[in-house]
């Protein structure tokens, strides 16, 4: 028999004590992403691709640095691709998941942030196994961590544009466009422009600007810190030897850090104020 | 103990929810009636904090819940329709509910037995039906024994015997001094159920009353003949334009 008693409630001064962000409620969350993303097995597949590519670069090229080279081409094609396509077609789909959280007593940005962590961490150690394990076997130096820790921190920022260009609009198509254009503009786009533009200023001192203009896609960082462990800077005339100096240098080095963070906090935390706004 | 205070809710030029003023305390259990698009949803959601009105404040106990999120421990809610993560079982969810709600003490598993769900416990969220859903969505919104319930279209879709232990259930339930918020189109139901009704228009609040009061002025002894007047007379869109 159910006790019919009347049930209570607490005071509003309990309601009313302020909330603090709660990290184990976000974990709690990312833990359930998780579990949502393994169960696809999208991701085991990426894994595998990047273990077969990295695998035969490395045994194709009797040089590792050659078989770096290549395999620093396809993951800067592949790495952004994957990243903001996957994350954005996953974030819609978890539109079910998020309402039934958003009904429970859990904050938006706890629920937000969640999913965030939950799809890069799992995008991280596709990549981090996939990648590092065979440079670390083949390659053992300190170029291979820089390329792990250059893919990372690539795939933190894809992850976090994909979360932006999902928040910007309810519809799925549109949404999944405005990633593969994110993407396409990084890529491919933002180094013709780049090439467009020192062809037609050849006559100015542009190697500055030059520097200045790697700072704005997240993929020409990634590109110039990975060339310059590589010593293929050499190749590339005096623009290069300048690069060389400024990026190598620490001060260069920082910056070029602190410009990745920003990449990855920015487009984020854009996406949070929205959702935090937004009609569910 | 819920209050709504001017309330006003645009989607691009309709205009939604228009200026809601409403009251609700416990004990009550409001059924909330009005035709296809009046806002009924809409009004629910933004108590729920997933819809943000443009201007206006709901509080719950006195605080303003755009504050806080922890409000909603206090609240059941029941959608109308009931989505879940596809690849997720049945008593994985009710697992990971729990699990994100650590630290809460009262359970309430009665619907959970009463519909037999430990017996689709394997099976995934894609192979339900609608009606099995609405069962699974019913036994969570009670799952924690929230003072506020809010159902929205609770027995729609539902088969009548699962329809009878809803309603019994939440016959239950009314007795323990909760407030229930109750939208559906079945009269019969709300008739069962409702203590108080209140009539949204096209975002505008018609009425709202208590059911006997409503039945004395229309002069019908049921409800669904009592709104059919008032939709029939031009007492419920006078107010509007």
């Amino acid at each position: 028999m159910k006790i019919s008693t009347s049930i209570e409630l607490p005071q509003s001064a309990t309601l009313a004590a302020p909330t603090t962000r709660s990290p184990m409620q976000m974990l709690n969350i990312a833990k359930y992403v998780v579990y949502d993303i393994l169960r696809n097995k999208f991701v085991l597949a990426y894994l595998l691709f990047l273990v077969a590519v990295s695998m035969s670069f490395f045994n194709l090229e009797s040089d590792p640095t050659k078989g770096m080279m290549s395999l620093l081409n396809i993951i800067l094609i592949v790495l952004p691709l994957v990243s903001i396509v996957f994350a954005t077609i996953h974030l819609y789909n978890s539109y079910e998941f998020m309402e039934l959280m958003l009904a429970q007593p859990l904050r938006r940005s706890d629920i937000f942030l969640g999913q965030y962590l939950g799809m890069a961490a799992s995008l991280c150690i596709a990549f981090g196994v996939g990648v590092g394990v065979p440079v670390l076997l083949y390659d053992g130096s300190v170029r291979g961590l820089v390329l792990v820790v250059c893919g990372l921190l690539l795939t933190l920022a894809f992850v976090s544009m994909a979360f932006l260009a999902t928040v910007l609009s309810r519809d799925k198509a549109r949404g999944i466009g405005v990633a593969l254009l994110l993407w396409f503009f990084c890529t491919i786009l933002y180094d013709g422009i780049v090439l467009m533009s020192m062809f037609a200023f050849s006559d100015y001192p542009l190697e500055k600007a030059v520097i200045g203009l790697a700072f704005l896609n997240p993929v020409d960082l990634a590109r110039i810190a990975m060339l310059l462990q590589l010593d293929a800077a050499a190749l590339m005339g005096y623009t290069g030897a300048l690069f060389q100096h400024f990026f190598g240098s620490t001060l260069g080095a920082g910056l070029s850090f602190l410009a990745m963070s920003l990449w990855i906090a920015l487009p984020l935390w854009i996406a949070v104020r929205i959702f935090r706004k937004k009609d569910i | 103990m819920l209050q709504v205070q001017q309330i006003n809710k645009t989607f691009g030029k309709l205009r939604v929810l228009n200026n809601i003023n409403i009251g609700f305390e416990r004990g009550q259990a409001v059924a909330i009636i009005g035709p296809n698009g009046s806002g009924k949803t809409t009004l629910i959601k933004s108590i729920l904090g997933m819809v943000m009105p443009e201007s206006g404040t709901i509080r719950f106990q006195g605080q303003p819940i755009q504050t806080d999120a922890r409000y909603r421990r206090f609240i059941g809610y029941m959608p109308q329709i009931g989505r879940y993560p596809d690849n997720m079982q049945v008593g994985q969810l009710f697992d990971m509910m729990r699990d994100l709600r650590k630290g809460e003490t009262a359970f309430d598993d009665e619907l959970i037995q009463a519909y037999k769900l430990p017996a689709i416990y394997q099976k995934t969220m894609r192979t339900l039906s609608g009606g099995t859903r609405q069962k699974v969505s019913a036994a969570l919104a009670f799952l924690f024994d929230a003072p506020v319930m809010i159902l929205d279209e609770p027995t729609a879709g539902l088969d009548p015997l699962s329809a009878e232990i809803l309603k019994e259930k939440i016959g239950r339930e009314k007795q323990r001094n909760k407030l229930f918020l109750i939208t559906s189109h079945i009269m019969s139901d709300l008739e069962e159920l409702a203590t108080d009704v209140l009539y949204l228009v096209e975002g505008q609040l018609i009425f709202f009353k208590s059911l006997d009061a409503l039945k004395a002025e229309t002069g019908e002894a049921r409800l669904g003949k009592a709104i059919a007047q008032i939709m029939a007379s031009d007492y419920g869109v006078r107010s509007v334009h």
